[in-house]
């Protein structure tokens, strides 16, 4: 699921669960099968998170995010900026 | 700001014989593609823009005086990602274009605006659109930036591709202006049908009209500029766990404390030099009743109002930054936690920020909320946000009634510190009627919540400049108008009937018995009858109530000649004075905000009932106010 990514991380989108109406709108939006999704950052209350998709930043509350699933790639290259991030990636390294 | 904020009316030109071809024109493209600041650029109208998407909440027309075509209209629609209506912004654009929408002529032409920085995406409205089969020029904007950033295109291969001319411009910079004159000149007097079409996908949905739009990239050689990673660090620290929310507070308390340490020296001094023009003036007048109906009706009344310039001005300087920088959208997300807890997401956030300018403007913004009752939810706690009509009052008696205190080596004054939790009191009181809303009669399933960030922008100070001198203008228009009657009325009130041929004692005046008449029932506020008076005028615009005060303390020969603050103390106390204080931030008093909440919701019984409920809430808080003050200070 996109929701379960951590910040820094690259998932590609698999397939989106949502109502039609809303489904189209994320589509237009970028949000289709293969697209590369990277997870940028978290608002300060932890949700909702904003994910760079086509260079352009969406936020999306984590329900929504969770209909979204995806599978992980490589990390992203803007990791290594970020070392507050760094314990949560260190696994996958 | 009563009328600060009805579009300025634009009627098309009549349609002339021989120029057929074209005559309106509609221009629409993605949220955030800089649709507004190009309508700006072709009609020199000042049309609002702010840097979050969805702005653009109605479509707006003005003539092309911009680029010479005074007899084209141009139609700035709302932007939308497809032609499938999601919001009832989108809706309004796709009404437009099909010319479904009542009083908006059909388009013959669109120009369609791209941004050059995510074409590709982008370029899925481009099919839908085209498909219209009306003569349509598509502007690639921020090209510049584009180019600065690494990006790539070859604009003649892409026209080529659509069958439809394509141009590099940039809207902020206004090049490629002469591009978009050729287009119209073009077809200017043709059959405007005449375009050639090339083969183009029948857009059934998303997947299909993305893979159009990656292909037509493709071949174009478009090649996406590197992504803007200051954006990106800054959005680490704006929307860091820690520091994101002390920033937004430390923004908004330093706002207030300059509208106050700057405003307010600003603000006295405009009053002493308009003092002494109007003494100064009416000394070429008759020492009669014509002096007196000049300099303490109209004079005084005008004045008072219009001496707050310099701090609304401050606040829409601050607003316009925070709208044009793109952080509007960060404070939204940064919000959402909040409005989630009261059954609302964080894009009624946005409409509720700018709502500390103005409600109306604020109210049409909902549009952007796809969900029904979400959206009238927030329509009807929107009038609770502190909107700049009542800085006026509150500067006013905060100035006569609070003691300027410092504290912290003079950082943190009194006086600001009341006036936040003025803003406060009105924020919670916004808050605290969506729970109520949302769990009792507007009860909904949520809507997903999906926002786009914008990447930050520094403001332009000529997009900064317009909105300062619109509202400027629009401000002393209404100091110029409807306070100027209103003052007028009063003093004619105040000083009729007339007793033995002089002016009455003023509580034997038609407005002194009127006063007197109503006291019963804001007497247990601690309000004296000129208040009541105020609030009866103030139910017009709430800064009406300053003039009125100007006006009505400047009739009384007792109080006639101190300033209206000291006039204030003659007849009020701290009780009634912070009484009325919370009592305008809880009351609707703005005829101009009902009329848009009427519609927006396109029926009289949603304002009826937010005005009663606005009322019974004022004067429910400013009894307990008074009271409080009493039991603590006697």
């Amino acid at each position: 699921m996109l929701s379960e990514l951590e910040v820094g991380t690259i998932g590609i989108i698999e397939s989106v669960d949502l109502p039609p109406s809303v489904h189209n709108h994320l589509m237009y939006m970028g949000f289709l099968p293969n697209a590369r999704v990277e997870v940028l950052h978290r608002a300060p209350a932890g949700d909702p998170t904003v994910y760079g998709i086509d260079g352009l930043e969406i936020a999306l509350r984590r329900e929504t995010a969770q209909a979204i699933q995806v599978h992980t790639t490589r990390q992203a290259r803007t990791v290594k900026q970020r070392p507050q991030h760094a314990s949560a990636t260190k696994g996958k390294r | 700001m009563s009328t600060c904020c009805t579009p300025t009316q634009y009627e098309p030109p009549a349609p002339n014989g021989e120029n057929t071809g074209l005559r309106t024109i509609a221009l629409i493209g993605p949220p955030n593609s800089g649709k507004s600041t190009l309508f700006n650029r072709l009609t020199g109208l000042r049309q609002k823009v702010a840097n979050y998407p969805g702005v653009t909440v109605e479509q707006r027309m003005g003539a092309m005086a911009g680029v010479g075509r005074s007899d084209l209209t141009l139609i700035d629609l709302p932007g939308i990602y497809s032609l499938d209506a999601f919001s009832e912004d989108a809706r309004v654009s796709v009404e437009v274009l099909e010319g479904r929408m009542p009083g908006t002529p059909k388009p013959d032409a669109i120009l369609l605006v791209l941004d050059s920085l995510h074409l590709t995406r982008q370029l899925m409205l481009a099919a839908p659109v085209l498909a219209l089969g009306l003569p349509t020029m598509v502007l690639l904007n921020m090209s510049d930036v584009m180019e600065t950033r690494g990006g790539e295109i070859d604009p003649l291969r892409l026209a080529q591709e659509l069958g439809a001319p394509v141009a590099r411009i940039s809207a902020v910079k206004g090049t490629g202006m002469e591009a978009i004159q050729l287009f119209l000149n073009r077809h200017r007097g043709q059959d405007a049908n005449q375009a050639t079409r090339t083969v183009l996908p029948v857009v059934g949905n998303a997947v299909s009209a993305h893979k159009w739009a990656t292909q037509v990239s493709a071949r174009t050689g478009y090649r996406a500029p590197l992504s803007e990673e200051a954006s990106r660090k800054l959005d680490a620290f704006l929307l860091h766990r820690i520091w994101g929310p002390l920033f937004f507070l430390v923004v908004v308390f330093s706002v207030f404390e300059v509208v106050f340490s700057i405003g307010q020296p600003l603000s006295d001094g405009l009053g002493d030099v308009l003092a002494r023009a109007g003494t100064w003036a009416t000394n070429f007048l008759p020492n009669d009743w014509l002096r007196s109906l000049v300099l303490d009706g109209a004079w005084k009344g005008v004045s008072s109002v219009a001496v707050f310039l310099p701090q609304i001005l401050l606040l829409f300087l601050f607003i316009g930054i925070l709208e044009d920088s793109g952080y509007l959208a960060r404070a939204a997300l940064i919000a959402d936690r909040v409005m989630r807890s009261i059954g609302l997401n964080g894009k009624a956030f946005i409409p509720l920020l700018s709502a500390y300018a103005c409600a109306v403007p604020a109210i049409m913004a909902t549009r952007t909320i796809e969900n029904k009752r979400d959206r009238l939810a927030t329509i009807l706690v929107t009038p609770f946000m502190t909107c700049s009509a009542r800085l006026p009052v509150y500067m006013l008696f905060i100035a006569a009634f609070i003691p300027p205190i410092a504290f912290v080596h003079g950082l943190v004054g009194l006086q600001t510190l009341v006036m936040l939790g003025l803003y406060l009191l009105g924020f919670l009181a916004a808050l605290a009627t969506a729970r109520l809303l949302k769990s009792s009669i507007l009860k909904s399933s949520q809507t997903p919540f999906i926002l786009e960030l914008p990447q930050y922008r520094m403001p332009t100070l000529r997009s900064i400049g317009l909105r300062l001198w619109d509202r400027g203008s629009v401000f002393l228009r209404q100091a110029g108008s409807v306070i100027l009657v209103v003052t007028l009325g009063l003093w004619v009130l105040a000083n009729f009937p007339r007793h033995h041929g002089a002016a009455p004692e003023l509580t034997e005046s038609i407005i002194g018995r009127l006063g007197h008449w109503m006291e019963p029932a804001i007497a247990p506020l601690g309000f004296n009858w000129k208040i009541g008076i105020g609030l009866l005028s103030s139910v017009l615009a709430r800064e009406v109530m300053v003039g009125t005060m100007g006006t009505l303390y400047g009739a009384d020969p007792q109080t006639q000649s101190l300033s209206l603050q000291s006039a204030l103390h003659h007849d009020l106390h701290l009780g009634g004075a912070i009484a009325l204080m919370v009592f305008f931030a809880f009351a609707m008093q703005c005829t101009s905000t009902m009329a848009v909440v009427r519609r927006e919701t396109n029926s009289w019984r949603w304002p009826a009932i937010q005005f009663l409920y606005m009322l019974v809430l004022a004067w429910g808080a400013a009894f307990a106010a008074n009271w409080a003050v009493h039991l603590i200070w006697g």
